[in-house]
């Protein structure tokens, strides 16, 4: 587990707080009247089937998404008067891979709106981007095309952009999507190294075990929140059928509490009877 | 190749036609990159429309067609945005229909038919000094927001849902995109034609991304070979007697071509090399 529990901060006021939120795209609601906090310094994974409104309950935080009721605070302030100070790391399904651009020139991009007038980026933006790869270890891969990067590198190529700003909260899109092993432990223990130092994390994930189970907080949705709190209260059979709509088993492994499937077998037996 | 330049019309097309095929270097590589090449094909033909219909309502042409094309690009945009439109279908919708008003100004007025084959072709002989002067404003102008508006274009092109998450207002970049846009196809069509336009815009950027991974190597590259292309496209208009247009985009798929075969060729002997080592 990457914590025992959410770190322990004055929890006056919420770091981030939906209330009786109600948003979609075009006319259609995505997600029906969530009120939810987030305290700072909270790790927190957003657990759903696909339309279930993860995506855009982070993209909620960014005002990007049409507000039908209700609203959205970061530190205090409706996002509406005051555009939040927010590292965003897209799902790197939606990369052009091909788009000729190095991880310098990747990173330094989280710059742009440093200093509007100013037409190249400045010597304090480029000295920034490469404190901040170093940080992620990837200054040694600065002038490599993106192409060129293994899964993790592209991923801390991407996390390096969003952290350039200097955000104190950071929206993840499924980052650990697609990845294998070695790759999705490497970018969740980084993870868990920035939410050490401070970072407060929202990220959305398909992978229950392997990835929402080590979270010190999740959130169910599926139009709306389902239930939120630590996994070993959150992963119930019940709570998880109203989350997917189907039956998911439950068990317990080294104080863990994990999902698991019902046993299926596809395609043709030994015997050569389809199953 | 010295001899043409004692022709005053030709040293005009020669520099317009070097102007434009850089300006069209230029911004093909935004247009190349964002996968809008079809834009370039549409609304060089939804600015044919704004030409006819601005000869017919006697307004500068400059100005009728700059705002038909820019109109267009808007309408464009627009309709993308409606749900279960993709660009591709939006951009067919509004420049083909565009196209059909001035077909059917055309063939409803059949007394200035000659005058549009510069249009849809490009002739370096039509080039007034009027012309060359509304190139070279839309060329520094292209050239002065492309500078200024590096970075901004540099992440919308790349990732345009982020750049607006980090304060890049890129509704104002597709904005002034597509005017400049508008404006580069409206001052190119004399030298390459309605028809030739889009592959002006595409060729040079397909070309440079062949030779570099670098966005801003991939920009200077773009923006020489497409003005190395209208300077040789011309030269082969006059010693081939045939309209600009063409020649400048054969002239440029030959270097196409000749730069896929060597980046193959290239590549086929890199990793012949590497599995030789085993």
């Amino acid at each position: 587990m990457l914590h025992p529990s959410p770190h322990e901060y004055e929890q006056n006021i919420p770091f981030v707080e939906l209330r009786n939120f109600t948003c979609g795209y075009a006319g259609e609601i995505v997600l029906n009247n969530v009120s939810m906090q987030v305290q700072r310094g909270d790790f927190v994974g957003l657990l759903g089937p696909s339309g279930s409104g993860k995506t855009t309950l982070l993209r909620s935080l960014l005002g990007a998404v049409e507000v039908y009721q209700g609203d959205v605070f970061v530190q205090g302030e409706s996002i509406k008067d005051k555009r939040p100070a927010i590292g965003y790391v897209p799902q790197l399904e939606n990369i052009d891979w091909d788009f000729p651009v190095t991880v310098e020139q990747v990173v330094i991009m989280g710059c742009t709106s440093e200093m509007p007038i100013m037409p190249w980026f400045r010597k304090k933006d480029r000295r920034r981007a490469d404190e901040i790869m170093k940080r992620l270890r990837i200054d040694d891969l600065a002038k490599r095309h993106i192409r060129e990067l293994s899964g993790g590198q592209q991923q801390r190529t991407f996390l390096a952009r969003a952290l350039v700003s200097n955000p104190h909260l950071l929206l993840l899109d499924e980052p650990t999507s697609g990845s294998d092993i070695k790759t999705r432990d490497e970018v969740m223990h980084l993870l868990d190294e920035l939410n050490h130092q401070d970072m407060t994390i929202i990220m959305t994930t398909h992978e229950i075990n392997a990835v929402a189970a080590h979270l010190p907080w999740v959130v169910c949705l599926n139009g709306g929140v389902i239930a939120e709190g630590p996994p070993n209260e959150v992963f119930t059979p019940d709570i998880l059928r109203q989350t997917y709509d189907a039956d998911i088993h439950v068990t317990q492994y080294q104080g863990m509490t994990l999902v698991a499937e019902s046993p299926h077998i596809f395609g043709r037996g030994s015997n050569g009877d389809l199953h | 190749m010295l001899d043409p330049l004692q022709y005053e019309f030709f040293v005009r097309g020669l520099i317009v036609a070097t102007l434009v095929g850089a300006l069209c270097g230029l911004i093909g590589v935004y247009i190349v990159l964002r996968g809008m090449a079809y834009i370039g094909h549409g609304l060089s033909h939804a600015v044919f429309g704004g030409a006819v219909v601005s000869f017919i309502m006697s307004i500068n042409f400059f100005v009728g067609a700059s705002v038909w094309g820019f109109v267009s690009a808007i309408l464009i945009n627009l309709t993308t945005r409606k749900k279960g439109i993709r660009a591709d279908a939006a951009i067919g919708i509004v420049t083909t229909a565009s196209f059909a008003v001035g077909v059917a100004l055309i063939s409803k007025f059949k007394t200035f038919v000659r005058s549009f084959d510069a249009a849809l072709f490009g002739n370096i002989l039509g080039i007034s000094e009027t012309d060359m002067l509304a190139v070279l404003i839309v060329t520094v102008i292209t050239f002065l927001l492309v500078i200024v508006g590096y970075k901004y274009l540099l992440f919308t092109t790349f990732d345009s849902d982020v750049a607006r998450f980090h304060g890049v207002p890129t509704g104002w970049v597709d904005t002034g995109f597509s005017l400049v846009l508008a404006a580069v196809v409206v001052v190119s069509m004399q030298v390459l034609g309605v028809t030739m336009l889009a592959s002006a815009i595409v060729i040079p950027p397909v070309i440079a991304r062949l030779l570099t991974n670098s966005f801003g190597n991939m920009m200077v590259l773009s923006t020489s070979i497409g003005a190395f292309c209208g300077l040789g496209g011309i030269y082969a208009s006059f010693y081939a007697d045939v309209s600009s247009g063409p020649t400048v985009v054969l002239f440029s798929a030959f270097l196409f071509v000749c730069v896929l075969a060597y980046t193959t060729i290239k590549s086929k002997i890199k990793l012949w090399r590497f599995s030789s080592k085993f």
